[in-house]
Formats: C-alpha cells, sequence, structure tokens
C-alpha cells in the first residue's frame, strides 16, 4: 500500500497542477469520440455487418433449404465453381461491364473534373449541382427515359424518320447496359475526381512550367500523381458500384445478358435457393470488401476531406 | 501559350456542356412521354394532353405510395441527421485510438453495391424472423444513408475551430450552452446539407427499397413495377413529378443553406 501512493505523494509536489488535470481530460476526449461514434456503429452492426454474417452463414448451408446454422457443406461453392454449370459467366459480364465502366468513365470524367476544379471558377458550384441532381433522381426512372429515346418510334428514331432514316437498333444489348451504367455512376467518378484534382498546389503546377515542363510533362509528372487518391477512389466506387449493379441490364439490356446480381436475385427469389444465392453473394462481396480495404488502407481520408 | 489554354477551356466547357445535356436528356423524354396523349410514345408527340397527370394525381394508389415514401424519408431524414451528427464528430473532430478505424467502415457501406446489401438485409431479416414492411424499408436507407450524411456533416466538422468551444468553455460556458451557441450555429450548413442529401437520397432509393419493403411500395419501387408490366404515360408522369418535387425542394434547401453559410459566417467572425 505504501509502496503504490508514494510515487503519488513524489509526484504531487514537482508534478503541475495543469498535469493532473489534462490527463483525465485527455482520457475523457478518448471515450468522447468512441461515445460519439456509436449509434453509428449500432448502425453498421446491425444493418450491414450482421446481414453480411448472416449471407456468410447461407452460403456454407444444404442447398435449398433454410438449414442456416445447422448444416454445414461446400456444395454451393461446387456448384458455382463446376465449368458446366454457367453461373461464372454472369460474374465475368459483371466483371467486364465494370471494369469498362471505370475505363469510360474516367475518360468522360477527367475533363469534367479538371473544369471544376480550375476552369468553372464561380460557375464550378452551379455546374456541380447540375451533375449531383440526377443522384436523387431514381435511377430507374432515368434509365427508362434513355428506353424512351431509342425505343423505336422513340425521340432518337423519330427524329431520324423525320430525316428520312431509321434509328439504330441499340436497346436490349450489352452495349447499351454498359451505356446504362457509364452513365448512371458518372457523379461517383466525377467528384473523388474533382477533390482530387483539389489537392493539386496551384504553385506547384507554376513552378514546373516556369521550369520549362512541357504541358504533358506537367500533367505526367505533377497533376496526376497528386490527383492520385482522389481519382483512384472514383474508379474503386464506380468499380464496386457497377460490379453489383443490375438496373441497368434489366430496363436497358432487357435482360440480354443476365449480371451477377441479378443471378442472385433469381437465387433467392424465383428459385427458392437461399443457400446458392448467398454463396453467389458471398464471393461477390469478397471481390468487392478486398478492392474496397486495400484501397481503403491506402488512403489517408484527413488529408482527402479537408482537415486542416 | 495564352491561345492554347483559350482553347483547351472552350473545349473543357464544350465537354461539360454536352456531357449535362445527356444527363439530362432522359428526364426530358420521361417528361414528353407523360405529356403526349397516346398511351404508346412516338416521337414526335403527335397530341398533348395532361390527362396522365391528372390521372395520377387522383389514383388513390398513387397518393398511397407517395404517402409511404414520404414517410420514410421524413423518419430517415431525422434519424440519419442526428446519428451522423455525432458520427461527424466522432470522424473529423475528436482524437481518439479508434478514429482511423471507425472512418474506413463509415465507407464501406458507400463502397457497396446497393441490391445485394439489399438482398443481405433481407435475408438477414427472415433469418431473425421480422416482416419486411416500410418500416424495415426505413432502416435499410439508414445503412446507406448515415455513412453518406456522416461524410457530409464531417465536411463541415473539419473546417470548424475547436479552439471556439474551448474558448466559450473557459469563459465558464456549459457543455448544452457551447453545443447550442456555438457548435450548432457554426455546423448548421453542413448539418442542413445533410438533411437534404438524406430526404432526397431516401426519395429516389430503388434498390434498398425493392428487397425490403416487403408487401409496401415505394414511389420508385412501383414505377418500376409498372415499366416491367403495365406501362401507361403515368409512370412517366410520375417520374416527371417526383423529379420536379425533389428539385423543388434541392432549390429551397440551397437557398436556405445559403443564408445558414452567412449566418455561420457571422457567428464565427
Amino acid at each position: 500500500m505504501s509502496e503504490l501512493t508514494l510515487p503519488h505523494a513524489e509526484e504531487r509536489p514537482t508534478g503541475t497542477r495543469l498535469e493532473a488535470r489534462s490527463t483525465p481530460a485527455a482520457r475523457k476526449k478518448v471515450s468522447r469520440g468512441l461515445l460519439s461514434s456509436l449509434p453509428v456503429l449500432v448502425v453498421l452492426l446491425l444493418g450491414f455487418l450482421a446481414p453480411l454474417a448472416t449471407v456468410a452463414a447461407y452460403a456454407f448451408a444444404t442447398p435449398r433449404t433454410f438449414d442456416v446454422f445447422r448444416s454445414f457443406t461446400l456444395i454451393n461453392f461446387e456448384t458455382i465453381f463446376d465449368p458446366a454449370n454457367t453461373v461464372w459467366m454472369s460474374f465475368a459480364w459483371s466483371l467486364g461491364f465494370a471494369a469498362a465502366t471505370v475505363v469510360v468513365l474516367a475518360i468522360v470524367a477527367y475533363p469534367i473534373a479538371w473544369g471544376l476544379a480550375r476552369v468553372f471558377g464561380r460557375w464550378a458550384g452551379f455546374v456541380s449541382v447540375l451533375f449531383v441532381f440526377p443522384l436523387f433522381v431514381s435511377e430507374n426512372v432515368r434509365l427508362y427515359g434513355w428506353t424512351l429515346f431509342f425505343i423505336k418510334n422513340g425521340v432518337l428514331d423519330g427524329t431520324l424518320k423525320l430525316l428520312g432514316g431509321a434509328g439504330p437498333e441499340v436497346l436490349y444489348t450489352p452495349g447499351i447496359t454498359l451505356f446504362g451504367m457509364v452513365y448512371v455512376y458518372l457523379p461517383f467518378m466525377l467528384f473523388p475526381m474533382v477533390l482530387g484534382l483539389a489537392m493539386v498546389p496551384k504553385e506547384l503546377v507554376e513552378a514546373a512550367r516556369d521550369l520549362g515542363a512541357s504541358r504533358l510533362m506537367i500533367w505526367r509528372e505533377v497533376e496526376l500523381p497528386l490527383a492520385m487518391p482522389g481519382i483512384m477512389i472514383g474508379m474503386l466506387l464506380t468499380f464496386v458500384l457497377a460490379v453489383g449493379a443490375v438496373a441497368e441490364s434489366k430496363i436497358l439490356g432487357g435482360q440480354s445478358v443476365i449480371v451477377a446480381t441479378h443471378d442472385i436475385e433469381i437465387a433467392f427469389t424465383y428459385a427458392q435457393n437461399w443457400p446458392l444465392g448467398s454463396a453467389l453473394a458471398l464471393i461477390l462481396t469478397i471481390i468487392v470488401g478486398a478492392l474496397s480495404l486495400i484501397a481503403l488502407t491506402k488512403l489517408d481520408l484527413d488529408r482527402i476531406l479537408g482537415r486542416r | 501559350m495564352n491561345q492554347s489554354v483559350r482553347r483547351s477551356n472552350a473545349f473543357i466547357w464544350t465537354w461539360t456542356i454536352f456531357v449535362l445535356v445527356l444527363v439530362y436528356l432522359p428526364i426530358a423524354c420521361g417528361a414528353l412521354a407523360g405529356l403526349s396523349k397516346s398511351r404508346y410514345f412516338g416521337f414526335p408527340v403527335a397530341a398533348w394532353s395532361t390527362d396522365w397527370w391528372s390521372r395520377a394525381i387522383d389514383s388513390f394508389e398513387v397518393q398511397q405510395i407517395v404517402k409511404t415514401s414520404v414517410a420514410i424519408a421524413l423518419i430517415v431524414t431525422v434519424v440519419a441527421v442526428i446519428v451522423a451528427f455525432f458520427g461527424a464528430l466522432a470522424f473529423a473532430r475528436y482524437d481518439w485510438k479508434g478514429r482511423r478505424l471507425y472512418q474506413k467502415l463509415v465507407l464501406l457501406p458507400i463502397f457497396f453495391p446497393q441490391p445485394v446489401l439489399g438482398l443481405a438485409l433481407l435475408l438477414w431479416m427472415n433469418a431473425v424472423g421480422i416482416q419486411p414492411t416500410w418500416q424495415t424499408a426505413i432502416f435499410a436507407h439508414l445503412v446507406w444513408i448515415v455513412p453518406v450524411v456522416t461524410l457530409v456533416i464531417a465536411i463541415q466538422v473539419y473546417g470548424f475551430d475547436p479552439t471556439l468551444e474551448e474558448a466559450a468553455a473557459d469563459l465558464g460556458a456549459g457543455r448544452l450552452f457551447v453545443l447550442r451557441e456555438i457548435t450548432l450555429p457554426i455546423l448548421w450548413p453542413g448539418v442542413w446539407s445533410g438533411a437534404l442529401f438524406a430526404f432526397l437520397l431516401s426519395w429516389g432509393n430503388f434498390p434498398l427499397s425493392l428487397y425490403t419493403t416487403g408487401a409496401d411500395s415505394t414511389v420508385p419501387e412501383w414505377l418500376y413495377a409498372k415499366m416491367v408490366a403495365g406501362y401507361t404515360p403515368m409512370v412517366p408522369a410520375i417520374g416527371t413529378m417526383s423529379t420536379l418535387a425533389a428539385a423543388t425542394l434541392l432549390l429551397t434547401g440551397g437557398l436556405i443553406l445559403a443564408l445558414l453559410r452567412w449566418r455561420a459566417g457571422k457567428v464565427a467572425a
């Protein structure tokens, strides 16, 4: 007892009052952060982690049953990886669509992002709002608008007929599905790119120019590397969202191609084979989760979102 | 040099305007279809009519789904803003041990395909024996909207000078007083844009609602069902109304936001 109290007794006269006050205050700060995060953590635990855990549990249950937690089998995965089945096709399409969406969007969005960060000046806010607004219109409404545009006797076909031609038959093809994905996910590429480009200090670009660097060189050596965190977030976000996209192939693609999420939905609804659907969903989750985690661990969110 | 800069700026403006036209083109097509008289859409529109609009407004079924959608969006907004307000403080304001991990956790639902999340939620509700209704859809929306609103408010929190709070505390202000008189007025613009985002994202959400509303239906869900089977020009008419409602809300919200920014500037100064 006396040994335990001794250091205290010694510290008190030498240690300042401030220190004694700051230790509990610091401890309070730690718990205050945790405390404020609790409601969000509860939502994520109940609404994100628990459902995914259920999916994982179902993935190992006997096919066509609801025996979750009571049976353990790998048969669902065998079914998926069996080359005689064509389930893998939907994954191949989804991954292909997602990769193509990322490439097309990177090219489409970059000039706009650059404009928002550098060129538009006082118009930048207004242009941003114009690009954000479609996010608040449900994607099926917007995609259906494209159906009305491309459909026979629709806006494009009708206009071309007036001019003596005929509209191309693009609806219900894989190509239009890709078009729909590029259309829907544009804001998810654009805004992270703007954040990234906003991180490039103007003085650095000017300094490079003063030193005689060509525009291509400035872009390759200064702008692109410094904007990369934002661009990477944009690419990752578009990729993971497009991998799970389903409305585009249903509404515009007319189910000419079955994508991964559509296959999962079929297993959950018509086929009533929840374990198979869960196994598919688990594979998709692992692909998405692995990509996100790799990218997220490399990013400094405080810097990107602007902590001073 | 100057000329090449001007040329590249012209290209950027042209390209942006071109893409914006494409962004709004399908919305315009929907508006046309909702205002044409014939049951099947044809362009150029032969005869105009506001019939489908008035029929949509008079339909009892449509009134019901609009009520459901508004109820979901309102509750989502209130809950999401409260949860995300504290979530944003933990995200950007306090230095605490688990912050880095927490920041990444918050982003995960945003980096996740919504249809898959909806299906996972359906499976989970079924496993624990919860019957999906419009109330469960509120929870489903929150899973995705709380992280988005947390980020929106966090951006505002990053620009917040914590010494203001400390100064007030040093002058003897209580914690509740500091929250009410200092923290909230300065963070109001962020909270307000967060609320706007929450309402509008919930209002327009389709993939999460599809699997988690059970027998109830929201506006986007109902529209989708009619697109697949039973198209009438009421579908684009309601789609257009829903878009106009969102635009009006965004405009009003934006004006209030401008006002709040101006006031927050006065408090900080």
